[in-house]
């Protein structure tokens, strides 16, 4: 199966070429248009259909254990910071789904760590990482340590 | 030959494969190394690669500390328990520790994370589970990772660690080829954080056409994070541990969710309970310190995952099978309805795209679950991966050598499937454990750890050659035959993927043979390992894509031989539900409960194998 191009949508853009995790999407050279060229190699990530402009890419189940005649369809907005699904199965059911993506626009959220203040050395010779340890509890409270937890590690057969 | 070689130099730290472990690596370095140079090698593209390419509906590692829910020493007991006893409980409550922070910064970046209405706090899915509209997890942290990366470098299969020519068992950086160009890279780094991933693929799965496509561990988790550390000399850890999953049938979607929030359950095909008649029996196996369904009814100790795959396996070899889900009450509820199909779309399309196709509703019937292949990766329910130093203010003297997360190759780190003996770090483990190692990494350069560092043109010329062998191959030995794939001089990616799957489902406990093994089939299984590897130096790729597909054949193949050496040194079956060794049916904790380490020995090829001690988190007044 799993994913196959429909010869009159796909426009050769490559985006699916650029994201498949799988290196199995690429362009025919006859054609100029993208297709699976190892589909047992597959895991039906959905990565292509999503990333396609023309929602050129479907998916068919694999052929040693799905039937035909169902589809399952998404939409991704990422300026809407929505993914939508479509569920179609063999008998006609249809069943939708929308989800969120992201709760900001994208990219903006993440902090630049080569603008951030440095470490200090005291923080270099600690245990903490960065941001921490207020964002581990996000209060005042500090690293968890075995004296803390009132343990120690000992060797052999313990539960 | 064509290809260019194309040389990086002056890294700091170079990150091999960038899922959640190395995405985390490249992420935090930029913090502790503000001046340093920080690039990324990933075999695909960071915006969906890794385990977390297709999202997640969950983040399965997280204490909550902050609202008093758990504390790192709960985990390291849980991780324990369903571990059969054997894990690293220093590098454990090391990452439990760190992991709120990582969630929480998560958070911030914009990955949505339910909350419960009444509590406002992150939605519980089980004590340790929280869940999430993760379908874009991996696009936000990999935009973490390229705010801190000085470079990345897409489509870059990385085929070999390089070596300090200067100082023995000093890493150097690495080599690889990109699946695009061809083009032959070279990058020369004082340190390396491993992150690339565990194992699909190396047993034959059930699916037996396109659907070998349908792993439930990635198909692109071609076990590099274990081929390139052997292959360098660095010591491996509970190899042997490998997993075998109980999920819905042919699509192996998740359970989790359905277990813990929807409150599903299991009955065999007479719709009955069939756990615990399985029970007094496995408990005869295994001691009661690891199977006591009265304490864990009692405490929520869970029972091992491993136990419960048992219970499955002797179900459906009584004649009692399928083994179902019972959705049909859940499933009423439009609410837990939402959340099921939900669950399956963040993070496994296929289970309901094949539920579309068989006209499955689980409102209207109970799925059909089946036990999994196995797989070898060490973040899930299983922990196999390299030994690792653990933190300084932790660990013990066995389990400490300077820098946390460095492997016993100097300058050489791991995050994620690369590290041994951390289960159930999951995703946000995985990205914690990155944040450690890159900390760690940088310390290990500014303490001058990687001064003097030599890389001869000798060893980058010897890597070039190896790694374009399987095309010279084929251009040198294609002519031989008229057409086809069937020829005496070489065999290719595929055929060398289906030996492997079928020698190690039959020799070392794969799914055909009920996860049965024995020291004499190991034995067999690891002579016709090394006759293939005989044969892999006859590898043809007819084109880069091929080239790709035979590297990591390579790397499965090398994992696979580990897996075996270590599953024929633990004489015992530590883990029922996962394998058995037939020879030695029963846990054996008076010379068992340690931990195994292998170290194969890069120019001769043999293994050495020794047992560490197991230490545990132990009542300080004791």
């Amino acid at each position: 199966m799993p994913t196959f191009v429909y010869m009159t949508r796909c426009d050769g853009c490559g985006h699916c070429v650029d994201i498949c995790p799988s290196d199995i999407m690429h362009i025919d050279e006859t054609y100029r248009r993208a297709y699976n060229i190892e589909p047992n190699m597959c895991w039906e990530c959905y990565s292509c259909v999503k990333a396609c402009p023309q929602h050129a890419i479907d998916v068919r189940g694999y052929a040693d254990f799905a039937p035909l005649g169902h589809s399952v369809r998404v939409h991704r907005d990422e300026e809407k910071g929505t993914i939508a699904w479509r569920i179609k199965f063999r008998n006609g059911t249809e069943k939708n789904f929308l989800s969120p993506i992201t709760t900001k626009p994208w990219g903006t959220a993440i902090p630049k760590l080569a603008d951030a203040p440095g470490p200090s050395k005291e923080m270099r010779d600690s245990q903490l990482l960065y941001n921490e340890p207020k964002w581990i509890r996000m209060d005042d409270g500090g690293l968890r340590t075995l004296e803390d937890a009132g343990l120690k590690l000992k060797k052999g057969v313990y539960y | 030959m064509a290809y260019k070689t194309i040389v990086e130099d002056g890294i700091d730290i170079l990150v091999v494969g960038a899922g959640l472990g190395g995405t985390g690596a490249a992420w935090e370095a930029r913090f502790w190394g503000q001046d340093k140079k920080i690039v990324i090698a990933e075999k695909a593209n960071i915006d969906r690669s890794g385990a977390v390419a297709q999202g997640l509906y969950a983040i399965n590692c997280y204490m909550g500390t902050r609202w008093g829910e758990n504390n790192p020493e709960d985990h390291v007991r849980y991780a324990r328990i369903d571990l059969m006893g054997l894990v690293r409980e220093d590098l454990l409550f090391d990452m439990a520790r760190h992991v709120d922070s990582t969630v929480h910064q998560f958070e911030e970046w914009g990955l949505p994370i339910m909350k419960d209405p009444k509590t406002g706090r992150y939605l519980r899915e089980g004590r340790w589970q929280i869940m999430i509209h993760g379908e874009s997890y991996k696009p936000i942290v990999a935009e973490a990772a390229k705010k801190s990366a000085d470079k990345v470098f897409n489509r870059i299969c990385v085929t070999h660690l390089l070596m300090d020519d200067s100082k023995p068992n000093r890493v150097a950086g690495a080599v690889g080829f990109n699946v695009r160009t061809g083009n032959y890279h070279v990058f020369k780094s004082k340190t390396v954080i491993c992150g690339a991933g565990g194992a699909s693929n190396i047993f034959k799965p059930r699916s037996v056409g396109e659907g070998s496509g349908r792993t439930w561990y990635a198909p692109w988790s071609s076990a590099s994070a274990y081929g390139l550390m052997i292959d360098a000399g660095a010591k491996m850890t509970q190899m042997e541990n490998r997993i075998v999953l109980a999920r819905f049938k042919d699509g192996y979607g998740p359970v989790g969710a359905y277990f813990l929030h929807l409150k599903t359950y299991t009955q065999n095909c007479l719709g009955e309970e069939y756990e615990s008649k399985w029970f007094p029996a496995l408990q005869q196996m295994v001691g009661k310190e690891y199977l006591d369904p009265e304490a864990s009814h009692l405490t929520h100790r869970p029972i091992p995952t491993c136990l419960r795959n048992h219970c499955i396996i002797q179900e459906v070899n009584a004649g009692r099978g399928p083994i179902h889900m019972v959705t049909m009450r859940a499933f009423q509820d439009p609410h837990l309805e939402e959340v099921g199909w939900e669950n399956f779309l963040g993070m496994t399309v296929g289970q309901a795209v094949l539920w579309a196709a068989t006209d499955v509703d689980p409102k209207n019937e109970n799925p059909e679950l089946t036990t999994s292949e196995p797989y070898v990766m060490g973040s899930h329910a299983t922990g196999s991966g390299a030994w690792c130093s653990g933190p300084e203010d932790i660990s013990p003297p066995e389990y400490f050598w300077g820098y946390n997360r460095m492997t016993t190759v100097e300058g050489l780190f791991g995050a994620g499937d690369a590290v041994g003996g951390t289960p159930h770090a999951f995703s946000s483990g995985s990205f914690t454990e990155g944040r450690l190692a890159a900390k760690a990494a940088c310390k290990y350069i500014d303490d001058g750890k990687a001064e003097g560092i030599v890389v001869s043109d000798e060893q980058i010329r010897r890597r070039k050659a190896e790694v374009y062998k399987p095309l010279e191959h084929y251009k040198t030995y294609r002519n031989a035959i008229v057409a086809g794939d069937v020829n005496p001089h070489y065999i290719n990616p595929k055929q060398g993927l289906d030996r492997l799957q079928k020698l190690m489902d039959e020799y070392c406990a794969g799914m055909t043979v009920n996860y049965m093994t024995n020291e004499k089939l190991l034995n067999i299984g690891l002579k016709k390992l090394k006759i293939m590897e005989e044969d892999l130096e006859n590898l043809a790729a007819e084109n880069i894509h091929e080239l790709l597909r035979a590297w990591e054949l390579k790397h499965r193949h090398r994992a696979a031989e580990c897996v075996t050496q270590h599953t024929l040194f633990r004489k015992e079956t530590r883990w029922p539900g996962y394998y058995y060794r037939g020879d030695a049916m029963k846990v054996d904790d008076e010379n068992w409960h340690v931990l195994t380490v292998s170290r194969r020995d890069p120019q001769t090829g043999e293994y050495t194998m020794e047992k560490a001690p197991c230490y545990h988190l132990v009542a300080d007044e004791e």
